[in-house]
């Protein structure tokens, strides 16, 4: 069985900042981490390939520097890594982006048929969900999209069964393979891999695509040429006029806090005070 | 099958990258290890880089290292609660290259540096610790990590494993560090845009101030404090003897709040955001407190081998230097076809007695133990000078004779003319001893 698993390098989100005038994201110093839901999808591949043997091929999109991320997955137990990297590709949208990865993928797929394509849910960046399912649709694939659980797989059938996390309860589903699935967080936990896997990471060499590598002729379709995506305005939130108050906490005793903090509330409002005075009498 | 490399360098540090540099450009196989995600992301420092070191191991660094201001101001601030008695040094000279001191941010610098090792051909695995070495009756043969089938063998390991070095206490190379013995260091950055900066203190593009101080701010503990301007930010820190903070029962970050208000930094922190929040523990228990750093088979390098000089703020040079010295010594000894034993490695502590780090460490040896029992040179003394200076300063109707009497009297009283001249007898013994 062949799984390619797509992970995308994305800045930390918890330590990036927004700039003050142009509002747009401050990236620089901010560090590159592989997008986290991506690693759920990565050990989901992992898992599978320990159940019923077989490969796993991480892809990636992104600049020279997503090697690091690459190397990390091979360190927890990829067999092979590829580095999709052109400038034509820069200014991607979700469309061009999809468009691209399968692309790659499909010349992935010349050398060795793939079962199961995986994602994570989403990016932390563009928190959009859309290239999984592109490139579901172009591969012409199964979708199976936030999956909780791989139930079993029929090969001989050609066949998969997955838990699915939707609105009020969990679905049982039944698809086809080939298929893509993309992975719900929190449902595996990646694995410390060992010192055979660091070795094979540090010395593996990376192969790195770039435009006609991946078997792209029409240069309108990736990079902003091919992303009809407008940035139409960005904006910050603007932040609360008002500073929260912080209540000191002398002794133990609620009582005294309950008194203080509604001192406080209704000094603010005087008919939430008047009123519970009307009810109460 | 286990891998066997040359060398295994514990750590990627100052001193590790050092040391895996000049061993991988030397042809040497050299596999490096740190613990961290990524090198640099648990090492702290100031940061204040002192070019000389890095060129001796990198001579055209500046080409590409990250590097965000160099420094061209040196501030020294005596505090009071209230004041400070200053001093300044601002030179064109430190503006023309090759610059001398730069400020960096460790993430960043320890990345460029350990890639370069790795540029060198050395081999370079993260998230991976060290959990002991590997012995062959009191000979090092490699290292066991905290991964499956992690066992590595060398025929030499350098630690560079930092202030905290357990490897070497497990190894029973030296005894547990002693409070004394470190210093433990808080520091913050504080985000500001680069044109705040520059006007706020008084530089162009790419200058940098250092801000050095002393005084009440560390509460009669031992101890100093810094503020360094970088690229986008500022950091400041403070730090003083552990056992100090033991002792006094007052938390570090305590001190750093109590400094950033002080009415002389409050201003330069203004309208700032904080970015990062550090803690540290520097190894200053200076020439009396360092341990064998050679044995069969092993060398320590950089804080793990208590190589800084507290005084004069210097560590990273001093990690740097040793991590190339303990590596040019095992080059050299290959390239005559020596074994890596005890006796031949003794040649790196020649070596290190005839650097610059052991010529200081030595010339410094007393300064710990004098400022140690003498606690009022951090507050008695600050208080006096801040105080004579604001009875100098101020124009008050009072005659010059009679103001330089009380500032005089006010010393004496504080510490007694046979006080007076025995502290000065001790401050000369701090810095002159040879």
């Amino acid at each position: 069985m062949h799984s390619v698993v797509c992970i995308k390098q994305v800045p930390d989100s918890a330590q990036i900042r927004v700039h003050p005038v142009t509002n747009t994201i401050m990236r620089q110093g901010v560090p590159a981490i592989i997008n986290p839901y991506d690693l759920f999808a990565l050990e989901e591949a992992l898992r599978l390939k320990d159940r019923f043997g077989g490969t796993v091929t991480v892809i990636t999109m992104g600049p020279p520097q997503a090697e690091v991320a690459l190397r990390k997955c091979l360190s927890f137990g990829a067999d092979h890594a590829i580095l999709v990297s052109d400038r034509a590709f820069a200014g991607a949208d979700t469309l061009a982006t999809s468009f691209a990865l399968s692309a790659a993928i499909g010349k992935v797929r010349e050398d060795q048929p793939v079962d199961l394509i995986f994602t994570g849910k989403q990016t932390i960046d563009g928190d959009t969900a859309q290239v999984g399912p592109g490139i579901a649709k172009r591969l012409d694939y199964q979708l199976l999209t936030y999956v909780s659980k791989i139930v079993d797989i029929d090969f001989g059938k050609k066949e998969i069964t997955v838990e699915r996390r939707a609105e009020g309860g969990v679905q049982l589903l039944k698809t086809a393979v080939p298929c893509l699935i993309t992975m719900l967080e929190g449902t595996n936990e990646m694995r410390f891999g060992d010192m055979a896997d660091m070795f094979r990471a540090a010395r593996y060499p990376l192969k790195v695509w770039d435009r006609v590598a991946a078997g792209i002729e029409d240069v309108a379709k990736i990079g902003l040429k091919g992303s009809p995506t407008v940035v139409g305005k960005v904006f910050a939130p603007k932040p609360r006029s008002q500073r929260a108050e912080m209540i000191e906490v002398h002794d133990n005793d609620p009582q005294d806090l309950v008194v203080t903090l509604l001192a406080k509330v209704f000094t603010r409002h005087p008919k939430i005070e008047a009123e519970i005075i009307k009810c109460a009498s | 099958m286990a891998e066997k490399f040359d060398v295994i360098v514990v750590g990627a540090g100052m001193a590790g990258n050092a040391a895996a540099y000049t061993l991988a450009q030397a042809g040497l196989n050299v596999l490096q290890i740190e613990r961290g995600e990524t090198p640099g992301s648990k090492n702290v420092q100031g940061a204040i880089l002192y070019a000389d070191a890095l060129e001796k191991i990198i001579p055209d660094f500046r080409d590409d290292a990250p590097l965000e201001r160099h420094l061209i101001e040196q501030r020294v601030w005596i505090l009071d609660d209230e004041s400070y008695v200053g001093s300044n040094y601002r030179s064109e000279e430190f503006n023309r290259e090759p610059y001398n001191r730069y400020t960096i941010i460790r993430a960043h610098f320890d990345q460029w540096f350990n890639k370069k090792a790795r540029d060198a051909g050395a081999l370079v695995l993260c998230e991976t610790t060290v959990t002991n070495l590997l012995l062959d009756g009191k000979r090092v043969i490699g290292v066991a990590t905290d991964r499956k089938g992690g066992e590595i063998y060398a025929d030499c390991v350098i630690l560079a494993d930092g202030v905290n070095s357990l490897l070497a206490k497990k190894a029973g190379f030296h005894d547990e560090i002693k409070p004394r013995d470190v210093a433990l260091a808080v520091k913050e950055i504080h985000f500001l845009p680069q044109e705040t900066i520059e006007s706020r203190f008084n530089i162009g593009e790419e200058e940098g101030v250092v801000i050095e101080m002393a005084g009440k701010i560390t509460a009669g503990m031992m101890g100093t404090a810094f503020l360094y301007t970088n690229k986008e930010s500022i950091t400041l820190g403070i730090g003083c003897m552990l056992s100090d903070f033991k002792e006094q029962q007052v938390t570090p970050y305590q001190l750093l709040e109590k400094m950033k208000d002080h009415p002389a930094i409050r201003p330069l922190l203004a309208g700032s955001e904080m970015k990062e929040y550090a803690a540290h523990l520097i190894p200053e228990g200076g020439y009396h407190a360092m341990p064998q750093v050679y044995g069969d088979g092993w060398m320590i390098a950089g804080d793990a081998g208590m190589f800084v000089n507290g005084l004069h703020r210097e560590g990273s040079n001093l990690a740097m230097t040793t991590g190339k010295l303990a590596a040019e010594t095992l080059i050299e000894l290959k390239e005559q076809g020596k074994a890596w034993n005890a006796r031949s490695l003794a040649r790196y502590q020649a070596k290190l007695d005839d650097s610059f780090v052991m010529k200081d460490l030595r010339k410094y040896r007393q300064a710990p133990a004098i400022f140690e029992k003498n606690p009022h040179f951090f507050t008695t003394y600050p208080e006096l000078l801040n105080r004579a200076a604001h009875t100098l300063v101020k124009v008050d109707g009072v005659d010059k004779k009679s103001k330089e009497r009380s500032i005089k009297s006010a010393f004496v009283e504080a510490r007694s003319r046979l006080g007076l001249l025995g502290d000065a007898f001790k401050m000369w013994r701090a810095f002159q001893s040879r």
